[in-house]
Parts: C-alpha cells; sequence; structure tokens
C-alpha cells in the first residue's frame, strides 16, 4: 500500500500536479490542527450566545465560518439541535461525508459498515451501544451527510453551567456529542 | 448475516486520538485534498467514487480498510482521467520497492536507489 501511494506521488508530482510540500502541510492540518475541538467551540458559544446560536440555526457555514472553521470541499454546514424532544444524530451512508472543518477526521466507526448501514435502520440501538439510553418519547432524527451538505449536532447545554465561561463549556462537548452518538458530559 | 450480530466498534479514542493509523494513509488522504484543490475533480466525483470502492463486498466491519478503499478510489479516478496509468503506478511502485530493498537501514528510500535503473 505504502509502495503504491509513493508512485502515486511520483508520477503526479513529476506531472507539476501536487506539490510534496504542500501534502505535508495538509498531513499536518488535519493531525492536528483541525479537530473535534473547532466544534466544540462552535457549540458553546451558541450555549453562551442566543445571537450566535440563532445564527448557527439560520446560515451554519456563514456562523461556523465567522469563527475561522471553513470547509475546504466548498461543504455546506448544517446545524440540528438538540431538544427535549429530539435527539440528532448523524451519518454517511454513501461514504463518509463529515464536517472535517469542524470535527476533523471521521473516528473509525463512523466510516466502518455496520454503523453507515445501522444507524439509519435502528438509531436506537445503535445508541444503546454506543451507551446512552433515550427515554423512549424522545424522537431521533437521523441526518444522512453527502458531499454538499454536512451536520453539527449541537447537544443540550449540561444542567448546572449557569455562567461558565465559554472554554469551560467547551470542555464538556465530546465528539461524539457533536455526531449524536453521545451527550455532552455532566458538570463536574 | 443478521445485521444485529455484527456489533459496532466503538472506540474509545478521545479527542487527539490520531486520525491515521500509519503514514501512508495521511499521504493518501492529503493526496485526495490537494488534487482537488487544484481543480482536478470535484468533491462530488470523489465522493461518488469513494462509495462505490467501500460499498464492494467484503468490506472490514471495523473500517479498518477505510484507507485502502480511498487508495483504489484515488488510483482509479487517477486512470480515469489519465493522469496516472494502472500499469504506471504498478511499474513505479515496483521501483520503489526495489530501492527500498536496497536502501541501507537508517538512510532515507529514494528512488534513484532502484537497482533496475542502473
Amino acid at each position: 500500500m505504502a509502495a503504491r501511494v509513493r508512485a502515486l506521488e511520483t508520477i503526479l508530482t513529476r506531472k507539476g500536479l501536487i506539490d510534496p510540500a504542500a501534502i505535508d502541510v495538509i498531513v499536518d492540518t488535519y493531525e492536528t490542527k483541525v479537530g473535534p475541538r473547532n466544534g466544540a467551540a462552535v457549540v458553546a458559544k451558541a450555549w453562551s450566545e442566543p445571537d450566535f446560536a440563532e445564527w448557527l440555526k439560520r446560515d451554519a457555514t456563514a456562523a461556523i465560518a465567522s469563527l475561522g472553521f471553513t470547509g475546504r470541499q466548498g461543504e455546506h454546514m448544517q446545524a440540528v439541535f438538540n431538544t427535549d424532544e429530539t435527539h440528532n444524530l448523524v451519518v454517511c451512508t454513501l461514504c463518509s461525508c463529515y464536517p472535517w472543518s469542524v470535527l476533523g477526521l471521521p473516528p473509525v466507526w463512523y466510516k466502518a459498515p455496520p454503523y453507515r448501514s445501522r444507524a439509519v435502520i435502528d438509531p436506537r440501538g445503535v445508541l444503546e451501544e454506543f451507551g446512552l439510553s433515550l427515554p423512549k418519547d424522545k424522537k431521533i432524527r437521523v441526518w444522512d451527510s453527502t458531499a454538499e451538505l454536512r451536520y453539527l449536532v449541537v447537544p443540550q447545554r449540561p444542567a448546572g453551567t449557569e455562567g461558565w465561561r465559554e472554554e469551560r463549556l467547551a470542555d464538556l462537548v465530546t465528539r461524539d456529542s457533536m455526531i449524536g452518538t453521545g451527550v455532552a458530559r455532566e458538570a463536574a | 448475516m443478521n445485521q444485529h450480530e455484527v456489533r459496532l466498534a466503538v472506540g474509545t479514542e478521545g479527542l487527539d486520538a490520531p486520525v491515521f493509523a500509519e503514514p501512508w494513509q495521511a499521504e493518501a488522504f492529503a493526496m485526495v485534498v490537494a488534487l482537488h484543490e487544484r481543480g482536478l475533480f470535484t468533491w462530488k466525483e470523489w465522493a461518488e467514487r469513494l462509495s462505490v470502492e467501500v460499498k464492494k463486498p467484503g468490506a472490514a466491519a471495523d473500517g479498518s480498510d477505510y484507507y485502502a478503499r480511498w487508495l483504489a478510489a484515488l488510483e482509479r479516478l487517477m486512470a480515469e482521467k489519465g493522469l496516472a496509468g494502472h500499469d504506471e503506478v504498478d511499474a513505479v511502485a515496483a521501483a520503489w520497492r526495489r530501492a527500498a530493498h536496497a536502501t541501507p537501514h537508517g538512510q532515507p528510500i529514494l528512488l534513484e536507489n532502484d537497482p533496475a535503473k542502473r
């Protein structure tokens, strides 16, 4: 596998289509700079500022870009808010489309066939495997990502966090809570 | 196989878990991002190719072969666009393997070290 990647890189570099230095920058960006902390900052801001939450609901692409997180594939973002009545869950049944700019690269299970096929058919069962038991009367909405439209779940703000600063709130926001396979951590 | 016999491979990775298992995965990933940014294909085109590969039978239930399929999709797309043919990739990959074999441990592997080239 490694030799084939090197071969492709060699051929495309010779043709002037890629620059190995640019490849290194992209790898470094995704390994160290882009990750779920971006998304956690978005969620914490939405929890703290009602105006920002409104903007995020109306035009997530612009609201998220205002914090400096922009997609590289020209994709649109939609934020889906968990409420007392509804829990949101994100999947990509097609392949593995994922909101890279706010969550980094997807975890292994997100790309694996069982999650991709079962999240739509049996979301409640899937959530239970993640250790999340929702009340029977709570609705689950499943959002299927595409190359053009990706979703960010805004989990419910945990109780007992009134008056917290955004940075402290962001620590409660887990990656899984923004995919919908988890909820935000409780206030310690 | 019964759907419910397939347990989800729920990871315990935290926010800072490594995103690539091996360096070649990172390179294959970054090449697609770079080629797309150069305008050689649309992201929709890419997602469709990747979808074909990940839906082929025999996918690992734990998703561990994801980047192998990613690479297969990239090779196919490059061949279709006439940018890197399958035989060409085979030949250069073989040269890389020979070079790696001929390079003493601890030294950088260079394609010039391919003994077949001399």
